[in-house]
């Protein structure tokens, strides 16, 4: 005679040490394995699309800081390439270079953010996280030398910079790209042979390469399950295409291999910085642009490979100097369509490594 | 399914690492008995308003995003403007420096160095009539006038102002602390 | 026939202040040695070097409003911390701190704690059960089938070292220790270690309290005393397991040139700097990760280490000693290199229809 069972919800409530900001994830237990999935999210809607129709272009980029606090940098990029499409702004050489170094220390700081994370909801006590802050501290006071402030950086103009490089800052990025690669060899002695880390996520939460494509997943989540696609390569901005590098691709898109694509990732964008940084002209560093911009109308789509993901911005501009339809494409959100997917069928605890391991912001996702 | 493939020896080997950051010196700093130098380009939780320099355009007021800026001008006898009054809203102001670049003189505003905003409590509350206790506007955040201009605990920051930030110390980065390169 | 219950009461009080002051200081030792392995200093401002933050954590918990949720099981709610304590503080009774200074010398010893020390289980499962919420409930069904399974394994360990010595009583197994039974028993030791972590819920093991998955597992609902209990009841079964390790496996009080009771302490701090060190570097396993370490890995090891020891003293007993350690390291590596290439840890994902 079969035994009755029943299954029981369980909400794992916005409030929670485990899910990155406010997400609510109501979910269907039979015992330990979970049967059904639905996360409720929309915690941290600020309005930004709409604040910022009613504000002019230069007095939104500091709204693209907070969409995805632990990238500021890389935010601002994509939106001043955006607005600079669309009016026709050219950037000089030297705050060309000048981008791509800072995007590449954002995507250190924000990968390792990120996986510091993922440790801590596997359960490691804190520990490589606090290793991971460590190097993130060193990076985050290069930011803070540019400028000035430690998380919302407000630092890209249309056309170029505010104000250029202090001069303390390139000795100090050459003594962190010296010692970088050491500390992430470290983080691999820590936690890539680890085998309770290999148990725990190795074949876990797999998402298969038709899936990926179909849920518009992009980032390292995409090139985790064994698609060729980094925008960096397949659709140029700025001027990726004058330095090489490789992008890493794995095959069996688990969890395992999305930590293992971002450690790569840090890697691959520590050569980078050494290409740029021997490479950086002289020269100025704000192109022509007027004071009150007024592009002429139309709309204009660009995006830009962030840490995440592809961060899109779709501008519509009507001949004023307010946008008409300011639209962010959020990579954290079409990441995690695939969510339910993904943990049907594991254990409560397996449910936390996979959502650790998309590597989610909240900000982004509700805006 | 998963297999152990290698036998304990990862977590050997993390547990060596572990051990050797006994070794190295902590990272934290023990404030508030020592305090780090900040960048000298810092966007504090201050702004500050010189009243000598300032020529009343309305530029600042303009370029917040927040409208945190409220001045009021008048144009005096010798047919040149003036300011009569002006506020600033530390409750809806983001910090975002985009006032302090958008003035034209370059010496009228400036951000401030200061980070240390806590107080046990406040001190200048005024409640309008009917209203309770959490409804009220502080009105400690709202300055006025003479009261956004510097002083010894409102230092000018350096933010797009080469001319102050030379005045500040150096900052204090982790890669130069001692003792920590060895591994 | 008095001459006894003086014995007892000084006893008593001695061993109710030990087990206190030692969790006092095992909390402090634990969170400035957690802090260092992190690279901060820790606890460093409640006096100084943070000696008096376990009694301002005291403090905290004693003045703290004792919230009962409504619809808890009133009676068992209030039993639950007590049922988990009790036990944990009569295990201290027949661990000897030096030549036959212990609360009884009881000549069945060693079975005596195991046997009080399973008691534990049902205080956890009722705080579990009567708190009434699906994340106490989740954590007190992972803790019952952790903590049962892995009996079987930290008593099979133990069999090992009443063969050598050849009694049950705890001093007569530090006494027969002229080479420390770490040597003598490498696999034992092995095997008793990762079961005591299991049984008082360590890292990796500590599913139970999971922080970042369910809470805070069994004690979700507790505040105040009772959660104190709790907290307390955590840390002497830590104190308990590292003592027993010490009489057991790594000689006791015996030492050379100073007091037995030093080296007794000496030697349980260095037990539980170890655990702290496991704590510090490694995540945590899933439930049925730990099942199948338990059942699959650590009895048939425990099972083969009883058998191994059995054949050395029937067959060998005059053997050189250090021969007898040389094979036995050998045969621990041999033993468990083979093991873990012949089993699967834990199962993967259910089909759901």
């Amino acid at each position: 005679m079969a035994i009755k069972t029943e299954n029981f919800i369980l909400n794992i409530g916005p409030q929670h040490p485990s899910t990155h900001g406010v997400f609510r994830l109501r979910i269907v237990l039979d015992g330990e394995v979970i049967t059904d999935l639905e996360p409720v999210f929309g915690y941290l809607h600020r309005g930004i699309e709409k604040l910022a129709e009613g504000r002019t272009y230069l007095q939104d980029i500091p709204f693209t800081d907070r969409l995805d606090y632990l990238g500021s940098m890389t935010n601002n990029h994509a939106y001043v390439m955006a607005v600079e499409k669309l009016a026709g702004i050219t950037v000089p050489e030297r705050a060309e270079y000048i981008r791509v170094i800072l995007d590449e220390l954002q995507r250190i700081a924000s990968h390792l953010a990120g996986l510091g994370f993922f440790l801590n909801d596997l359960g490691a006590l804190q520990t490589p996280l606090l290793y991971m802050f460590r190097e993130r501290e060193k990076i985050v006071e290069l930011f803070d030398m540019c400028s000035g402030q430690r998380l919302n950086y407000n630092y890209y103009r249309f056309g170029g910079f505010v104000q250029d490089l202090p001069e303390e800052f390139l000795p100090a990025l050459k003594i962190l790209l010296d010692t970088l690669p050491g500390f992430i060899d470290e983080y691999e002695q820590l936690i890539s042979t680890n085998e309770i880390v290999l148990i725990r996520t190795k074949g876990v939460g797999v998402l298969k390469r038709d899936l990926a494509i179909n849920s518009s997943a992009a980032g390292p989540v995409l090139r985790a399950s064994g698609i060729n696609w980094d925008i960096r390569r397949n659709d140029p901005y700025s001027i990726y295409n004058r330095f090489e590098f490789d992008i890493p691709i794995a095959k069996n898109g688990d969890t395992y291999d999305r930590y293992m694509i971002r450690i790569l990732e840090m890697r691959q964008s520590v050569r980078i910085l050494r290409q740029a940084v021997k490479d950086l002209p002289e020269g100025e560093i704000m192109g022509k642009a007027p004071k009150l911009l007024k592009p002429p109308a139309g709309e204009v789509y660009s995006r830009i490979e962030g840490p995440k993901g592809e961060l899109g911005f779709y501008l519509v501009s009507d001949g004023t100097d307010k946008p008409y339809r300011w639209r962010v494409r959020p990579p954290c959100l079409l990441n995690l369509s695939a969510l339910k997917d993904m943990v049907v069928g594991w254990k409560v605890a397996d449910l936390m490594a996979i959502f650790g391991s998309i590597d989610i912001v909240m900000g982004e996702v509700d805006r | 399914m998963s297999v152990l493939s290698n036998t304990g020896g990862g977590i050997l080997k993390g547990m060596r690492l572990t051990f050797k950051h006994l070794f190295r010196p902590w990272i934290t700093v023990q404030y508030p008995e020592e305090k780090l130098a900040m960048s000298k380009r810092i966007r504090g939780n201050q702004v500050i308003w010189v009243k000598e320099t300032c020529i009343a355009c309305l530029a600042c007021a303009r370029a917040c995003p927040v409208k945190a800026i409220n001045m009021e001008v008048s144009r005096g006898e010798d047919r040149k403007l003036k300011v009569d009054h002006m506020s600033i809203d530390f409750g809806l102001c983001i910090f975002c420096g985009l006032c302090v670049e958008s003035c034209p003189t370059k010496n009228a505003i400036y951000m401030g160095c200061g980070y240390e905003t806590t107080t046990y409590r406040c001190t200048n509350v005024e409640k309008a009539e009917g209203q309770s206790f959490s409804e009220c506007r502080c009105r400690e955040l709202i300055l006025t006038g003479d009261e956004l201009g510097p002083s010894e605990t409102r230092v000018l920051s350096g933010y797009d102002r080469p001319d102050a930030a030379e005045k500040l110390p150096l900052q204090t980065l982790l890669i130069n602390k001692k003792g920590y390169f060895e591994r | 026939m008095s001459d006894f219950w003086i014995h007892l009461l000084v006893y008593l009080v001695i061993l109710f202040g030990f087990v206190i002051v030692s969790v006092l200081i095992f909390i402090w030792l634990e969170r400035r040695l957690i802090g260092r392995f992190q690279l901060r200093p820790g606890p460093n401002r409640a006096g100084p070097f943070g000696l008096l933050q376990p009694i301002a954590d005291a403090i905290k918990v004693l003045i703290k409003e004792d919230i009962i949720p409504s619809e808890a099981d009133k009676g068992v709610f209030w039993l639950a911390p007590l049922v988990a304590f009790v036990p944990v503080m009569l295990m201290f009774a027949a661990i000897p701190f030096a030549d036959g200074v212990m609360l009884v010398d009881l000549n069945i010893g060693i079975l005596y704690i195991l046997a009080v020390s399973s008691v534990t289980v049902i205080g956890i499962f009722m705080a579990g059960w009567s708190s009434n919420s699906k994340y106490s409930l989740l954590g007190a069904m992972r803790t019952i089938a952790q903590e049962v399974s892995y009996e079987i394994p930290l008593v099979l360990s133990i069999l090992g070292v009443v063969m050598l010595t050849g009694s049950l009583s705890m001093n007569e197994i530090v006494k027969a220790q002229d080479v420390p039974f770490i040597l003598l028993q490498p696999l034992g030791f092995f095997v008793y270690l990762s079961a005591a972590m299991a049984e008082v819920n360590r890292t990796p093991f500590d599913l139970l309290e999971a922080e970042s998955e369910i809470i805070a597992g069994f004690h979700t609902e507790y505040s105040g005393m009772k959660f104190g209990l709790f907290y307390l009841m955590e840390y002497a079964e830590v104190l308990a397991v590292s003592a027993i390790a010490t009489t057991l496996f790594l000689g006791g009080w015996q030492g050379p040139l100073l007091h037995p009771v030093f080296w007794f302490i000496a030697k349980v701090l260095l037990v539980f700097m170890f655990i702290i060190w496991v704590r510090a570097t490694l995540p945590r396993l899933r439930i049925d990760q730990v099942m199948a370490f338990g059942w699959k890995f650590l009895l048939p090891l425990s099972l083969a280490n009883l058998v191994i020891t059995a054949f050395e003293i029937l067959i060998a007993p005059d053997i050189n000693t250090a021969v007898l350690i040389g094979i036995n390291i050998a045969v621990m590596f041999g033993l468990i290199l083979l093991f873990s290439r012949f089993y699967k840890l834990g199962g993967g994902r259910v089909s759901i229809k």
